[in-house]
């Protein structure tokens, strides 16, 4: 390691006034960064913050934008990855691009496999890949398949791959959420080791524990703008947090900056109640009770598993552990064993939830059938009831005949709501109930989730956006890597505290 | 909501709504044609009442089989191994009936009606198999219904060893040959099928099921519908319909013998799909398997009585499967780009 401070090296990238916007809306204004040689350099900011948007600039992702970008002092623009690659930034996405069902070698050597003849080198390539990962002190049989290893190792071999290819800078996303605590500490020491041989690292995260614990450096993002860029030594989390999410008045998500009055009700019936639920590496021991007439929150960053355990639940996929509904233990093997005992799943994506090509009303009816027709189905009763809601959710739509496919997607989150409104379950699980919503859908969302738990339904509300739980929640449950690490209830909360938490 | 605020939207009029109905209007339109086309060709042969009850009777057994798979295919999945089922249900329900002293098979011969109930529980059985294959083991039903296929035609060989039996039990002999009143019994037995499944499909629970499973089966799981149970069903109804189309077919044909149904797989998945029910679920149903089995039923009816060279006609058949074929794919793609448009 030279001995120079990483602060004060040469820098190897430049950005200068780089602008950026997708449509209309602005996703990048003006912004500087600064990439120093054998820096590991962390990125934090909220959802949509711009630090994303930002890397896939560099990597050659995104190329129409204002600015200028300097590398070694000379100005470059790329046209695509293959160019950004070629200049030695390289980029490692979230989901990662291996191909399983190849070996590890041919991984390592992806579209550039050495050859004999015409035909691919086995001998040379095994040899090669397994000295390259030698180098990275990763161990393992260069002809293994791939998709056989555990996801921490997939990832320092797809590290591995981007360095093959000659990278001095390396980006990586997001890629601690899918490890395992030891797996993450494999991963810094590779990461320590490749900064200590000169190269640059970007480390996006939302996991601010890891960002201060690997970074020499750290910018944050806030709407769309660099905030600061600082030595993680004179830095706390606390300042990182209250930088992130800041204290002006930028829009309208500000307005969850101020403490929130938790409304918790632990006197309430329990309604929903599991005792250490765990599955594969989603989620372990999750035990937790939702009380009648309570939104709980469940809240955590991608990956966390609260997605997983959301599912679980409703028995689209099946947990170890107990689960129970008003003291009586379910076996939850199939969804309809869940619907049938009471319990109603709204999924983050509507597409997975709605029947594009049937008539409104044939999508409202579809899980309450059995109580609304004996032996013939009454499509006119089916009309009636999905009458009722398109007025009481205010949908926009001509009327219960109308094919979903043609309502705007905030109407279609509505419907996949009021699939559960006509017979009250007496638990609904909301999996991001408002996400890509505008203002005005999410205020009706609210309402809607408000007057349910008024009703006494248990709610439970599942979501990595802060304001998604503090605007519904009467309780809120965060967790992170799979378990659940801290409870508020029944006193207030505030943004910064969940990110704290998380 | 009056109805002139939904003419509001339909802002394509006339085109939008062919486009719309494109799988229902083509099956349709080429039945027309093929009935004008031959009754110009052949008006003194084709062109006759005693003609079109001949058509009814000649696809009444694709339609049994045809009824099961409607079913099947509404819910996106595949049977392959209706005719081999049909095939042994029918050798079984002969092999536990007394047959003449020349037939040379070691059987079993038991009441009518018992024979009968053995025959529905082989192919009920079989449809079983399926069902567990494809929902519990989760093998595709393609490569399930394949096996079941060589699995129903090895049954069938089994119980005959290359022999022709001829006697089956009364009633299935009067079901599948006799007539009442001039009608033949096999065309109302067909036609109180197709009734029932269209009445099952459009105003039953089970029936709206099988189409959201076929249109969208993660929103149908994410609804709390048991999919595993309804695509299990669909086989079970696949493999049943396919065992009494084949219990009266060996009255209709006379005897029971390996490989009689040979060509009934392909006739009874052309009838659905020729009709316009989605290869992909979820759309189309009995009504279309009726215009299907007509189309069938005229463009093989219709090929006899126009003097053609008969290795031609297999020929013609296949062109227009393919081009049923690609309206099937091209509306699916249609629709498609409808949704996608609004999302």
């Amino acid at each position: 390691m030279t001995s120079q401070a990483p602060e004060n090296r040469p820098p190897l990238l430049e950005m200068i006034g780089i602008s950026k916007s997708f449509g209309g809306v602005q996703a990048l204004r003006d912004v500087d960064f600064t990439l120093r040689q054998g820096e590991i350099h962390g990125l934090v900011g909220e959802n949509g913050a711009g630090k994303s948007t930002t890397m896939k600039i560099i990597a050659g992702v995104h190329h129409d934008y204002q600015g200028k970008m300097l590398i070694d002092g000379k100005e470059v623009h790329f046209r695509s990855a293959r160019d950004a690659l070629d200049a030695g930034v390289g980029m490692v996405h979230q989901e990662l691009s291996i191909v399983p069902d190849l070996s590890v070698a041919e991984n390592v050597f992806l579209g550039s496999q050495p050859t004999k003849g015409g035909v691919i080198d086995w001998p040379t390539m095994v040899r090669e890949a397994r000295k390259h990962l030698a180098t990275l002190g990763i161990v393992v049989d260069p002809r293994q398949t791939i998709g056989t290893l555990p996801i921490g190792l997939q990832q320092l071999i797809e590290i591995a791959r981007v360095l093959s290819s000659g990278a001095r800078i390396i980006i990586l996303d997001e890629p601690t959420s899918a490890l395992s605590p030891p797996e993450v500490e494999r991963l810094f020491s590779l990461l320590r080791k490749l900064r200590d041989q000169g190269r640059s690292i970007v480390f996006i995260s939302h996991f601010l524990d890891d960002v201060l614990n690997i970074s020499d450096t750290v910018t944050i993002f806030r709407n769309g703008r660099k905030v600061e860029t600082t030595p993680v030594s004179q830095i706390t989390k606390r300042e990182v947090i209250e930088k992130m999410i800041g204290k002006g008045h930028e829009g309208l998500e500000e307005s969850y900056t101020g403490e929130i009055r938790l409304d918790s009700k632990p006197n309430a019936p329990v309604v929903l109640e599991t005792k250490a639920l765990s599955f594969e590496r989603a989620f372990q021991d999750v035990s937790l009770q939702v009380r009648a007439g309570e939104v709980l929150g469940i809240y955590g960053f991608m990956g966390s598993g609260q997605i997983e355990l959301a599912r679980a639940l409703f028995g689209k996929i099946r947990a170890k552990g107990e689960l129970t509904v008003e003291g009586k233990p379910l076996n939850l093997t199939r969804t309809s064993i869940a619907r049938e005992e009471g319990i109603a799943f709204v999924p983050e994506s509507r597409r997975s939830m709605l029947f594009h090509h049937e008539p409104l009303y044939k999508n409202m009816s579809i899980s309450i059938l059995e109580r609304i027709h004996r032996m013939w189905l009454k499509p006119s009763k089916e009309r009636d009831i999905a009458r009722g809601h398109i007025e009481t959710l205010r949908i926009r739509t001509p009327g219960a005949d109308q094919l979903l496919g043609n309502l705007s997607g905030g109407n279609q989150q509505k419907v996949a709501l009021a699939k559960w409104l006509t017979h009250a379950p007496k638990v609904l699980i909301l999996s991001e109930p408002t996400r890509g919503m505008d203002v005005g859908a999410k205020e009706d969302v609210v309402k809607i989730v408000r007057g349910l738990r008024d009703k006494g339904i248990g709610v439970v509300v599942v979501s990595t956006e802060p304001e998604t739980v503090l605007s519904l929640a009467d309780r809120i449950v965060v967790m992170k890597r799979g378990a659940i690490v801290r409870e508020f209830a029944g006193d207030t909360v505030s943004k910064d505290r969940l990110l704290e938490a998380a | 909501m009056s109805n002139t605020e939904i003419t509001v939207v339909r802002t394509g009029g006339f085109g939008n709504w062919v486009r719309s109905q494109l799988r229902n209007i083509a099956p349709f339109l080429t039945l027309l044609f093929l009935v004008v086309f031959f009754s110009v060709a052949k008006p003194s042969s084709f062109l006759t009442v005693t003609n079109f009850a001949n058509i009814l009777n000649q696809v009444s057994i694709t339609a049994i089989i045809a009824v099961g798979l409607t079913f099947v295919i509404l819910c996106a999945e595949i049977d392959l191994s209706v005719a081999s089922i049909a095939n042994v249900t029918g050798i079984a329900v002969a092999f536990f009936t007394l047959q003449p002293d020349y037939v040379n098979i070691a059987n079993l011969p038991l009441a009518g009606p018992l024979a009968v109930l053995i025959a529905l529980a082989v192919c009920f059985a079989l449809g079983m198999f399926n069902a567990l294959g494809v929902t519990l083991i989760g093998i595709p039903s393609f490569i399930m219904t394949l096996a079941m296929m060589q699995i129903a035609d090895g049954m069938s060989a089994l119980f005959v060893r290359g022999q022709i039996a001829y006697t089956v039990p009364d009633i299935v002999l009067t079901l599948g040959s006799g007539n009442i009143f001039g009608v033949p019994w096999i065309v109302i037995v067909a036609g109180l099928f197709l009734l029932v499944a269209h009445l099952v499909l459009t105003y039953t629970r089970f029936g709206r099921y099988v189409y959201m499973v076929g249109g969208n089966r993660e929103a149908a799981e994410y609804s709390g519908v048991n999919v595993k149970f309804i695509i299990g069903a669909v086989l079970v109804i696949g493999a049943v319909c396919s065992g009494v189309a084949g219990m009266l077919g060996v009255a209709y044909f006379g005897s029971a013998q390996q490989n009689e149904f040979g060509t009934y797989l392909l006739d009874a998945i052309a009838a659905v799909v020729v009709g316009g029910t989605s290869l992909f679920g979820g759309r189309g149903g009995i009504g279309n398997t009726i215009i299907g089995l007509l189309v069938l039923g005229v463009l093989n009816n219709g090929l006899d009585h126009v003097q053609i060279d008969p290795f031609f006609k297999i020929l013609i058949r296949g062109l227009i499967l393919l081009a049923a074929l690609v309206i099937n794919v091209y509306a699916q793609s249609l629709r498609s780009k409808a949704e996608t448009g609004t999302d």
